[in-house]
């Protein structure tokens, strides 16, 4: 390997190595390493604040992964049906939710939720019966749940595309000439064959919830995920608490990745 | 005897493209039928349209004299090998010989699956092979428990789109004698959809040939061979001479034939040249083994259409017979079959040889000519 692919490696991956050294610091700064220790992963697990923060980043994560997998699915099985410019142009706005930054999908999905708030509070208030209190509106779990969603059913559509695409279309009327019903061809064939690339799409929109910062920051409103838990006990300085946080969290995505990147691995067969 | 699928009037048109237009046929219990063509003549469709997978645009389907144009795919009584073979991936051989026994309602027991996929998987000499992964299997073997897989549920008839076209020659040869076998035993009709003369004329017991999605001619090989219906069906079944002309002179006992080159070429009067009258514009086929080659022409019998003398162009070693490329300054380029056995001649003809080409007057066969 060249040398300056090692610096450019180097430049990368040094500031996670370096997290994950120190949050095994046996000290209570952040800039001095004073010999090894778990201390402070069993502070974290034992901070109710990263508890709670935790738990809802994880329903929240959970919620997303099934709901994207869900609806990723069947918009993907649906694009497939459709013809010529119209499958293009649903194709390019897919591509374009994926690339848009996060600052501009938090800010976008705030501005637009809150619009939506002000606008249907008033009218359900207007609606609702006399002397019952009429539900209000607000940003929390579900917006942050409907934001994350937005943004990695692209990324389930896209992934099961790619798999549908690469079915042999014949296989269903295979299926169909061997007397399996519409039905039951599409879960003993088309699901039998694409699960994989659910299943990844699945986890890949779990670390993706559960690793979001920026749409979580603007959308979340008084619920707070891990992420946004971090960010604000970072203004109370680095200790080795966030940085044994921050290792496990690498730790439990990294799995998740490398799982759903075997899941969509090519098996060998020609 | 109910035919066991027939077309009544079948059109298919996709947009303003035809697939098939106007096509009968009643397909007899029992029976090898191939569907002969060149690639869209409307063969795969009219397959298709049997599966279920297409729809007449107009017109009847019939199984066992049914209409099944209503039926869709999974309820009509007939499996398809595809071209491909469309081999469930996800699945072993086992399952993929068991899925369509799987979907029977109510669903048989496993132990009878179990005895009908070893029972099948015997028939195509795959025993033992059946927790193997599909992608494990050469080209024939997976084309073999194509064919598991859809007669396992003993079809009122077996659809085989090109099934052979993906394999070497040698292995072709091999699995066109296999499914002839097969055939016989199992005693299903199979309706096999193919653009290679040879194995159509090989294997089936009946032949269809198609173009532009019509049909052009229905008959046994031998039937298509000696008396094709027109120059199209005598060019794709086997290898043919044609020659243009205008009949001429014509009584009881003869035809004159003027071809167009100004070579005059006389005939038997026989069943064929009564359809002509004085004037028709005809097109004489001669197959090339029809054809007699000699150095002297006085080998010659009395009873020839024709005598010409030709140039040895070029010549194709075909084993027991060899086939020459010959010219004459009147009919142009034509070919010749002489086979060992028969020739008149010690040794072979050598190229820029000068030979006597003749034909008998009862082997040629007059067609209708161009318009």
């Amino acid at each position: 390997m060249r040398i300056y692919a090692v610096f450019v490696y180097l430049f990368l991956y040094a500031p996670i190595g370096i997290i994950v050294l120190f949050s095994f610091n046996a000290g209570r700064h952040a800039s001095e390493l004073r010999g090894l220790s778990v201390q402070w992963y069993g502070k974290a697990l034992s901070n109710p604040f990263v508890g709670d923060a935790f738990v809802t980043s994880l329903e929240v994560a959970l919620i997303v992964a099934i709901l994207s997998s869900l609806l990723g699915t069947a918009a993907a099985l649906a694009l497939q049906r459709l013809k010529g410019s119209v499958r293009i142009f649903f194709d390019g706005l897919i591509y374009v939710s994926v690339m848009i930054p996060g600052i501009v999908i938090g800010i976008a999905t705030l501005v637009a939720l809150v619009t939506v708030f002000d606008f249907l509070n008033p009218w359900l208030a207007s609606v609702w019966p006399e002397g019952v209190k009429p539900p209000q509106l607000h940003l929390g779990y579900t917006s942050v749940i409907a934001a994350h969603t937005l943004f990695t059913m692209s990324l389930v559509i896209i992934m099961v595309r790619a798999r549908i695409a690469g079915m042999d279309r014949t296989l269903i009327e295979a299926s169909m000439d061997l007397y399996a019903t519409p039905w039951r061809t599409f879960y003993q064939v088309t699901l039998a064959q694409i699960y994989p690339a659910i299943l990844a799409g699945f986890l890949l929109s779990f670390t993706f919830s559960f690793d979001d910062f920026i749409i979580s920051f603007f959308v979340a409103g008084s619920n707070t995920t891990l992420p946004v838990y971090i960010f604000s006990s970072i203004r109370r300085g680095i200790t080795p608490e966030v940085n044994a946080i921050g290792t496990m969290v690498l730790v439990g995505s990294l799995t998740l990745l490398m799982t759903a990147q075997y899941l969509m691995r090519d098996r060998g067969k020609h | 005897m109910v035919a066991v699928t027939s077309f009544r009037n079948v059109s298919k048109y996709y947009g303003d493209v035809t697939a098939a237009h106007n096509l009968n046929l009643d397909v007899t219990p029992g029976e090898f039928l191939s569907l002969l063509g060149p690639s869209g003549c409307g063969k795969t469709t009219s397959l298709r349209m049997i599966a279920g997978f297409d729809q007449p645009s107009a017109g009847e389907v019939f199984l066992e004299g049914e209409c099944v144009n209503n039926v869709p795919a999974y309820r009509r009584p007939v499996n398809m090998v595809f071209q491909q073979y469309a081999l469930f991936p996800h699945l072993n051989v086992m399952d993929n010989v068991a899925y369509g026994l799987r979907q029977l309602s109510p669903k048989p027991l496993a132990k009878e699956i179990d005895n009908r996929v070893s029972e099948m998987l015997e028939l195509v000499q795959l025993a033992s092979f059946n927790q193997r992964r599909i992608w494990e299997f050469s080209g024939g073997q997976q084309q073999r428990v194509a064919l598991a897989r859809s007669l396992i549920n003993k079809p009122k008839v077996l659809l085989l789109d090109e099934p052979l076209a993906a394999l070497d020659r040698k292995l072709r040869r091999e699995m066109q004698i296999e499914l002839q076998n097969l055939q016989r035993n199992v005693g299903i009709t199979f309706i096999l959809v193919t653009h290679d003369q040879e194995e159509a004329l090989s294997m089936s017991d009946r032949v269809c040939i198609m173009q532009d999605g019509e049909i052009v001619q229905i008959g046994s090989p031998l039937d298509l061979y000696d008396r094709p219906k027109n120059r199209y069906v005598a060019d794709f079944v086997g290898k043919s001479n044609f020659f243009e002309g205008v009949v001429g002179q014509m009584n009881k006992e003869g035809v004159d034939i003027k071809l167009d080159c100004g070579v005059s070429v006389e005939l038997i009067a026989n069943a064929n040249t009564n359809d002509y009258k004085v004037g028709d514009r005809v097109c004489i086929s001669v197959r090339p083994e029809q054809l007699t080659m000699v150095r002297d022409e006085n080998l010659l019998s009395k009873n020839i259409a024709i005598k010409v003398r030709a140039r040895v162009m070029n010549r194709i070693f075909l084993g027991e017979q060899t086939e020459y490329l010959l010219h004459n300054e009147q009919l142009g380029e034509f070919l010749a079959l002489s086979s060992r056995r028969n020739e008149l001649s010690e040794r072979p003809f050598e190229t820029n040889e000068i030979v006597f080409v003749a034909w008998s007057r009862d082997t040629v066969l007059i067609l209708d000519g161009d318009e």
